[in-house]
Protein backbone atom coordinates (compact mmCIF):
# COMPACT_ATOMS: atom_id res chain seq x y z
CA UNK A 1 0.00 0.00 0.00
CA UNK A 2 2.82 2.47 0.93
CA UNK A 3 4.63 1.57 -2.28
CA UNK A 4 1.44 2.23 -4.40
CA UNK A 5 0.62 5.52 -2.71
CA UNK A 6 4.55 6.33 -3.53
CA UNK A 7 4.09 5.80 -7.18
CA UNK A 8 0.87 8.00 -7.28
CA UNK A 9 2.88 10.22 -5.12
CA UNK A 10 5.87 10.38 -7.83
CA UNK A 11 2.88 10.31 -10.96
CA UNK A 12 1.25 13.25 -9.61
CA UNK A 13 4.57 15.06 -9.39
CA UNK A 14 5.75 14.26 -12.81
CA UNK A 15 2.39 15.08 -14.37
CA UNK A 16 2.58 18.39 -13.11
CA UNK A 17 6.31 18.86 -13.92
CA UNK A 18 5.38 17.68 -17.78
CA UNK A 19 2.47 20.36 -18.22
CA UNK A 20 4.18 23.28 -16.15
CA UNK A 21 7.22 23.48 -18.29
CA UNK A 22 9.66 22.50 -15.38
CA UNK A 23 11.08 20.20 -17.03
CA UNK A 24 12.06 22.04 -20.39
CA UNK A 25 15.16 23.83 -19.74
CA UNK A 26 14.41 26.43 -22.73
CA UNK A 27 11.51 27.99 -20.73
CA UNK A 28 13.06 27.51 -17.59
CA UNK A 29 16.39 29.96 -18.64
CA UNK A 30 14.49 32.29 -20.18
CA UNK A 31 12.56 32.45 -16.57
CA UNK A 32 16.20 33.22 -15.41
CA UNK A 33 16.77 35.41 -17.97
CA UNK A 34 15.11 38.82 -17.04
CA UNK A 35 17.75 40.99 -19.07
CA UNK A 36 16.74 39.11 -22.29
CA UNK A 37 13.72 36.74 -23.65
CA UNK A 38 12.14 36.60 -20.17
CA UNK A 39 9.13 34.43 -19.84
CA UNK A 40 7.97 34.96 -16.14
CA UNK A 41 5.51 32.07 -16.53
CA UNK A 42 7.11 29.64 -13.80
CA UNK A 43 6.72 32.28 -10.52
CA UNK A 44 3.42 30.95 -10.65
CA UNK A 45 4.40 27.38 -11.07
CA UNK A 46 6.41 27.87 -8.07
CA UNK A 47 3.92 30.11 -6.46
CA UNK A 48 1.67 27.93 -6.99
CA UNK A 49 3.64 24.83 -5.60
CA UNK A 50 4.47 26.71 -2.77
CA UNK A 51 1.09 27.65 -1.75
CA UNK A 52 -0.82 24.38 -1.96
CA UNK A 53 2.35 22.52 -0.06
CA UNK A 54 2.16 25.34 2.45
CA UNK A 55 -1.94 24.38 3.24
CA UNK A 56 -1.31 20.87 2.47
CA UNK A 57 1.31 20.86 5.32
CA UNK A 58 -1.34 22.48 8.12
CA UNK A 59 -3.46 19.93 6.94
CA UNK A 60 -1.11 17.26 7.31
CA UNK A 61 0.42 18.28 10.94
CA UNK A 62 -3.40 18.25 12.23
CA UNK A 63 -2.63 14.86 12.52
CA UNK A 64 -0.81 13.25 15.56
CA UNK A 65 0.94 10.41 13.45
CA UNK A 66 0.89 9.84 9.67
CA UNK A 67 -0.63 7.58 8.23
CA UNK A 68 2.00 4.74 6.60
CA UNK A 69 4.59 5.83 9.56
CA UNK A 70 4.86 5.83 13.68
CA UNK A 71 6.39 9.50 13.67
CA UNK A 72 6.69 12.67 11.03
CA UNK A 73 10.33 12.86 10.00
CA UNK A 74 11.28 16.45 9.55
CA UNK A 75 14.44 17.72 9.25
CA UNK A 76 15.83 19.15 12.67
CA UNK A 77 19.01 21.23 11.33
CA UNK A 78 17.96 25.02 11.70
CA UNK A 79 21.93 26.29 11.32
CA UNK A 80 22.28 28.97 8.51
CA UNK A 81 26.06 27.30 7.81
CA UNK A 82 28.50 27.59 4.95
CA UNK A 83 28.11 24.36 3.77
CA UNK A 84 24.41 25.20 2.84
CA UNK A 85 24.58 28.66 1.58
CA UNK A 86 27.60 27.46 -0.68
CA UNK A 87 26.09 24.11 -1.87
CA UNK A 88 22.92 26.55 -2.87
CA UNK A 89 25.50 29.16 -4.82
CA UNK A 90 27.01 26.14 -6.37
CA UNK A 91 23.49 24.54 -7.46
CA UNK A 92 22.29 27.64 -9.08
CA UNK A 93 25.49 28.09 -10.97
CA UNK A 94 24.80 24.30 -11.99
CA UNK A 95 21.03 25.06 -12.65
CA UNK A 96 21.80 28.50 -14.71
CA UNK A 97 24.61 26.61 -17.01
CA UNK A 98 22.15 23.12 -17.65
CA UNK A 99 18.70 24.58 -17.33
CA UNK A 100 17.65 21.04 -15.45
CA UNK A 101 17.11 20.81 -11.87
CA UNK A 102 16.89 17.43 -10.31
CA UNK A 103 13.33 17.51 -9.76
CA UNK A 104 12.54 18.91 -13.22
CA UNK A 105 15.28 16.44 -15.15
CA UNK A 106 13.77 13.02 -12.70
CA UNK A 107 10.54 13.23 -14.31
CA UNK A 108 11.53 14.41 -17.84
CA UNK A 109 13.49 10.96 -18.17
CA UNK A 110 10.25 9.32 -19.54
CA UNK A 111 10.38 11.25 -22.44
CA UNK A 112 13.13 9.07 -23.59
CA UNK A 113 15.80 11.64 -24.28
CA UNK A 114 19.36 11.54 -24.80
CA UNK A 115 20.14 14.52 -23.06
CA UNK A 116 18.01 14.25 -19.82
CA UNK A 117 19.80 11.04 -19.47
CA UNK A 118 23.12 12.80 -20.13
CA UNK A 119 22.36 15.62 -17.40
CA UNK A 120 20.79 12.85 -14.88
CA UNK A 121 24.36 10.84 -15.10
CA UNK A 122 26.62 13.70 -14.68
CA UNK A 123 24.00 14.98 -11.73
CA UNK A 124 24.60 11.26 -10.36
CA UNK A 125 28.10 11.57 -10.74
CA UNK A 126 28.47 15.16 -8.83
CA UNK A 127 26.64 13.56 -6.31
CA UNK A 128 29.19 10.66 -5.58
CA UNK A 129 31.87 13.20 -5.89
CA UNK A 130 30.56 15.65 -3.58
CA UNK A 131 29.99 12.61 -1.26
CA UNK A 132 33.68 11.80 -1.69
CA UNK A 133 34.58 14.94 -0.70
CA UNK A 134 33.01 15.52 1.90
CA UNK A 135 33.32 11.77 3.63
CA UNK A 136 37.39 12.69 2.95
CA UNK A 137 36.89 16.24 4.56
CA UNK A 138 35.62 14.08 7.45
CA UNK A 139 38.35 11.65 7.89
CA UNK A 140 40.47 14.42 7.96
CA UNK A 141 38.84 16.08 10.39
CA UNK A 142 38.75 12.56 12.59
CA UNK A 143 42.64 12.02 12.18
CA UNK A 144 43.55 15.77 13.16
CA UNK A 145 44.58 16.91 10.40
CA UNK A 146 42.98 19.91 9.45
CA UNK B 1 11.47 15.85 1.16
CA UNK B 2 12.38 16.41 -2.73
CA UNK B 3 13.45 15.11 -5.72
CA UNK B 4 17.08 15.63 -4.48
CA UNK B 5 16.69 13.59 -1.55
CA UNK B 6 14.65 10.65 -2.53
CA UNK B 7 17.72 9.82 -5.56
CA UNK B 8 20.24 10.96 -3.21
CA UNK B 9 18.98 8.14 -0.67
CA UNK B 10 18.56 5.49 -3.88
CA UNK B 11 22.82 6.23 -4.35
CA UNK B 12 23.43 4.76 -0.41
CA UNK B 13 25.85 2.21 -0.60
CA UNK B 14 24.38 0.81 2.73
CA UNK B 15 21.22 -1.63 2.00
CA UNK B 16 18.56 0.99 3.04
CA UNK B 17 15.24 -0.63 4.25
CA UNK B 18 13.49 2.19 2.93
CA UNK B 19 14.71 2.52 -0.67
CA UNK B 20 11.47 0.13 -1.88
CA UNK B 21 9.26 3.75 -1.97
CA UNK B 22 12.06 5.64 -3.36
CA UNK B 23 11.99 3.54 -6.22
CA UNK B 24 8.49 3.64 -6.50
CA UNK B 25 8.06 7.56 -6.34
CA UNK B 26 11.05 7.82 -8.97
CA UNK B 27 8.88 5.51 -11.52
CA UNK B 28 5.71 7.64 -10.93
CA UNK B 29 7.97 10.87 -11.32
CA UNK B 30 9.16 8.97 -14.58
CA UNK B 31 5.53 7.74 -15.69
CA UNK B 32 4.56 11.09 -15.25
CA UNK B 33 5.54 12.52 -18.92
CA UNK B 34 4.03 9.38 -20.42
CA UNK B 35 0.58 10.00 -18.79
CA UNK B 36 0.45 13.36 -19.75
CA UNK B 37 1.23 11.64 -23.80
CA UNK B 38 -1.44 9.29 -22.47
CA UNK B 39 -3.95 12.28 -21.78
CA UNK B 40 -2.93 14.69 -24.77
CA UNK B 41 -1.72 12.58 -27.55
CA UNK B 42 1.57 14.57 -26.92
CA UNK B 43 4.97 13.95 -25.09
CA UNK B 44 6.11 17.01 -23.00
CA UNK B 45 8.04 19.81 -24.73
CA UNK B 46 11.83 19.14 -23.63
CA UNK B 47 14.00 22.32 -25.65
CA UNK B 48 18.16 22.00 -25.03
CA UNK B 49 19.61 24.89 -25.90
CA UNK B 50 22.55 23.74 -24.41
CA UNK B 51 25.27 22.16 -25.65
CA UNK B 52 26.09 18.15 -24.41
CA UNK B 53 29.45 19.19 -22.46
CA UNK B 54 28.00 21.62 -20.99
CA UNK B 55 25.22 19.37 -19.88
CA UNK B 56 27.68 17.08 -18.43
CA UNK B 57 29.51 19.87 -16.36
CA UNK B 58 26.23 21.81 -15.72
CA UNK B 59 24.36 18.04 -14.16
CA UNK B 60 27.90 17.62 -12.34
CA UNK B 61 27.88 20.96 -10.58
CA UNK B 62 23.91 20.86 -10.07
CA UNK B 63 25.08 17.49 -8.05
CA UNK B 64 28.06 18.95 -6.19
CA UNK B 65 25.87 21.90 -5.01
CA UNK B 66 22.73 19.69 -3.66
CA UNK B 67 24.54 17.40 -2.19
CA UNK B 68 26.41 20.29 0.39
CA UNK B 69 22.73 22.26 0.28
CA UNK B 70 20.43 19.02 1.22
CA UNK B 71 17.99 19.83 -0.86
CA UNK B 72 17.03 21.48 -4.12
CA UNK B 73 14.12 23.54 -5.99
CA UNK B 74 11.42 21.02 -4.70
CA UNK B 75 13.11 20.05 -1.54
CA UNK B 76 13.99 23.74 -0.43
CA UNK B 77 12.00 25.90 -2.70
CA UNK B 78 9.07 24.30 -2.30
CA UNK B 79 9.02 21.36 0.41
CA UNK B 80 10.85 23.66 3.21
CA UNK B 81 9.49 27.32 2.17
CA UNK B 82 5.91 25.91 2.37
CA UNK B 83 7.45 24.66 5.58
CA UNK B 84 8.83 27.85 6.57
CA UNK B 85 11.90 26.79 7.17
CA UNK B 86 14.93 29.23 7.79
CA UNK B 87 17.39 27.05 6.31
CA UNK B 88 15.22 26.62 3.13
CA UNK B 89 13.96 29.88 2.76
CA UNK B 90 17.80 31.22 3.02
CA UNK B 91 18.64 28.49 0.48
CA UNK B 92 16.30 29.20 -2.00
CA UNK B 93 16.92 32.99 -2.50
CA UNK B 94 20.88 31.81 -2.84
CA UNK B 95 20.08 29.47 -5.49
CA UNK B 96 17.38 31.41 -7.42
CA UNK B 97 20.06 34.52 -7.19
CA UNK B 98 23.01 32.70 -7.89
CA UNK B 99 20.97 30.86 -11.25
CA UNK B 100 19.89 34.18 -12.46
CA UNK B 101 23.62 35.66 -12.35
CA UNK B 102 24.84 32.54 -13.99
CA UNK B 103 22.24 32.60 -16.79
CA UNK B 104 22.97 36.61 -16.94
CA UNK B 105 26.88 35.73 -17.51
CA UNK B 106 26.49 32.82 -20.14
CA UNK B 107 23.79 34.56 -22.22
CA UNK B 108 25.05 38.67 -22.68
CA UNK B 109 28.88 38.29 -20.95
CA UNK B 110 30.01 35.55 -23.12
CA UNK B 111 27.18 36.33 -25.59
CA UNK B 112 26.33 32.38 -26.18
Amino acid sequence: MRLITSYFIGLIFGIGISISGMANPAKVLNFFDIAGTWDPSLIFVMGGAVAVAFIGYRIVFLRKTPVFDAGFQLPTNTRLDVRLIAGSAVFGIGWGISGFCPGGALPALGTGRIEVLIFVAALIAGILAARGLIAFGGARLLSGKT
Amino acid sequence: MGATGILAGLLSTSPFHDSGWRLAILLGMISGPLAVLAISGQMPLIQVPVSTPMLVVGGFIVGIGVTYSSGCTSGHGVCGVARLSRRSIVATAVFMIATGLTVYAVRHLWGA
